[in-house]
């Protein structure tokens, strides 16, 4: 595919001293300025595959190809400054002594002038929303705020693609809308591409595209609409399916159809009271 | 407990000894510790006592404050004192309790020696009292830098250390979670014997030590994937910035150990 990001073909890896592989023939491809969730059961390869796309691993068989740079061990920090992470834990990924600091770190590590850092570490806290706590140490932040901050320092490095490895999975219901309409409104603003892992179906219910992996493998991939119809078979994978959607299951199984499966509550509910009126 | 040990800890007010280089004030200390010991008569201490507390004065640090900061030495400085009264035998004999003689120069030695062990504890708190912990990091990399040309590791020490420095109140915390979920298995930290209390400790320091390395691993892939590779090619968010204050401040501790120097018998 020609307008790909990120392309990566045919790819299988093991970690050492392991008989089985984490990965087994993973194809995928994934488009410039697109959201895409991936989403699998526990142990299923999806912090393998989202290390793999920062060099954190190589690929044993296959090739992996991000913003045109085949990955390997020259091109490895360049793909890094194109590809940012945020992980799970808030507090291990929090480098600096205080929060302008933590920005700077990846600044410092490309060799950014000192002037230029000052400018970039403040308009990325601008855009997260944190320039109120530019001297702040980490504990006395909120796990929201931290990961904010995490997405500032990665997106002080202008990247195309921003990597969430389970981002939101230590946070309260707040500080998960947080951070995800941080991402939102960032990903607006810079078409940037996102790739959200994640174990919260609802939250994949938004992306434009959901892989789904199973054991190593891409067992499929389409629409959240889609992926959805598939209900007993994801309850198989190890995967919850989202309130709304069983809902309107349960619902369907009472004879109450509705004009469609529904991911977020909001619309099921907008569906619900206005059924009557359609009658 | 914590706010009760001022070793350590940052305030931050604002006064010339807090806009001071961090470097300055390194080398400055480097060589108090060592004019101190210039020191050896009443009029020299008098002059070292002054010059502290004109130090203390222009930090903008209360005196109270510091000495409050004493209170876990003060048994030292208490034991050294009584150490010199009883056992040096110098001048005349002040008073005469059983076997143990009280002599006028061990009275007079005693003080000395205490008070110039809590002037250099004074200067070295005012330190850490006026420099944010990475400002003094900094500040040890920067004067250790010639060091890396005969391949000592001053950069990843000096990161260590600002690591370090940001863990520990997370650390605190954690230790704090894991006592309290031990306690509430009944697990008792806080009687009976020696031996039992240290036993108790154990399954405290061990959940704690798998966290923190479980923690080290992420925070190096964290890095990693920021694009940290070394010292090499880096640059340096923070600048540090000598000014005159801070030569000055190095010349005026040259003409206080000149004078001692004058002054001394
Ligand atoms: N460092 C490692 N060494 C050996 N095996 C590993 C290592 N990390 C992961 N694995 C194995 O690789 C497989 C995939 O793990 P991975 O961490 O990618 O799963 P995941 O989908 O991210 O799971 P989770 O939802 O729990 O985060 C698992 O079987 C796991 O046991
Ligand atoms: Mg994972």
């Amino acid at each position: 595919m020609k307008d790909s990001i990120i392309s990566i073909d045919d790819v299988s890896f093991q970690y050492p001293d392991q008989t089985a592989f984490a990965l087994q023939h993973v194809s995928l491809h994934v488009q410039r300025g697109e959201w895409l969730a991936i989403v699998g059961h526990n142990g299923s390869g999806k912090s393998t595959l989202a290390k793999m796309l920062n060099g954190l691993h190589y690929p044993k068989e296959g090739t992996v190809t991000i913003s045109g740079l085949a990955l390997s061990e020259e091109n490895v920090w360049a793909i890094r400054e194109k590809l940012g992470m945020v992980f799970q834990n808030p507090d291990n990924q929090f480098v600096g002594t205080t929060v302008q600091d933590d920005v700077a770190f990846g600044l410092e590590n490309n060799g950014v002038e000192q002037k230029e850092m000052k400018e970039r570490v403040q308009e990325a806290l601008e855009k997260v929303g944190m320039t109120a706590f530019l001297n702040q140490e980490p504990h006395h932040l909120s796990g929201g705020q931290k990961q904010r901050v995490a997405i500032a320092s990665v997106i002080a490095l202008r990247p195309d693609i921003i990597l969430l490895d389970e981002a939101t999975s230590m946070l309260d219901p707040a500080g998960r809308d947080e951070v995800m309409n941080t991402i939102r409104s960032i990903k607006d603003e810079e078409g940037l591409t996102v790739i959200s892992i994640t174990h919260d179906l609802e939250e994949a219910a938004k992306a434009d595209r959901v892989v789904v992996l199973n054991q190593g493998s891409v067992y499929t991939e389409g629409s959240p609409q889609a992926i959805f119809q598939l209900d007993q078979e994801l309850l198989t994978l190890g995967l919850d399916v989202p309130f709304p959607v069983r809902m309107s299951q349960l619902l369907a199984d009472e004879g109450l159809i509705l004009s469609q499966r529904h991911f977020t509550e909001e619309e099921l509910v907008k569906d619900v009271w206005t059924l009557n009126f359609k009658k | 407990m914590m706010e009760k040990i001022i070793l350590g800890r940052y305030l931050p007010l604002n006064s010339v000894v807090h806009r001071m280089d961090p470097r300055a004030k390194l080398l400055f200390i480097f060589g108090f510790v060592f004019v101190v010991f210039l020191a050896n008569n009443v009029l020299t201490y008098a002059l070292l006592g002054v010059f502290t507390l004109f130090v203390i004065v222009l930090s903008n640090i209360k005196i109270q404050f510091l000495m409050t900061g004493l209170k876990p030495v003060i048994w030292l400085i208490l034991f050294t004192f009584l150490l010199h009264v009883f056992f040096t035998k110098e001048g005349e004999v002040l008073a005469q309790l059983g076997f143990l003689s009280i002599y006028k120069g061990g009275v007079i030695k005693g003080a000395f020696i205490s008070l110039r062990f809590l002037l250099l504890i004074f200067v070295t708190s005012l330190l850490t009292l006026t420099t944010p912990p990475i400002s003094v990091t900094d500040g040890i990399e920067s004067l250790f830098g010639p060091l890396k040309r005969v391949k000592v590791p001053v950069h990843e020490l000096a990161l260590m250390m600002s690591i370090s420095l940001r863990f520990i109140p997370t650390l605190l915390d954690e230790t704090d979670k894991i006592m309290k979920a031990q306690m509430a298995r009944g697990a008792d930290f806080t009687s009976g014997s020696l031996t039992s209390r240290i036993k108790a400790v154990i399954p405290l320091l061990i959940p704690l030590f798998v966290s923190a390395f479980k923690r080290a691993e992420e925070l190096a892939v964290a890095m990693e994937a920021r694009g940290y590779r070394g010292g090499e090619g880096r640059t340096k968010y923070r600048v540090l910035a000598w000014h005159g204050r801070d030569t000055a401040a190095l010349l005026v501790l040259v003409a206080l150990a000149a004078a001692l120097f004058g002054l001394r018998s």
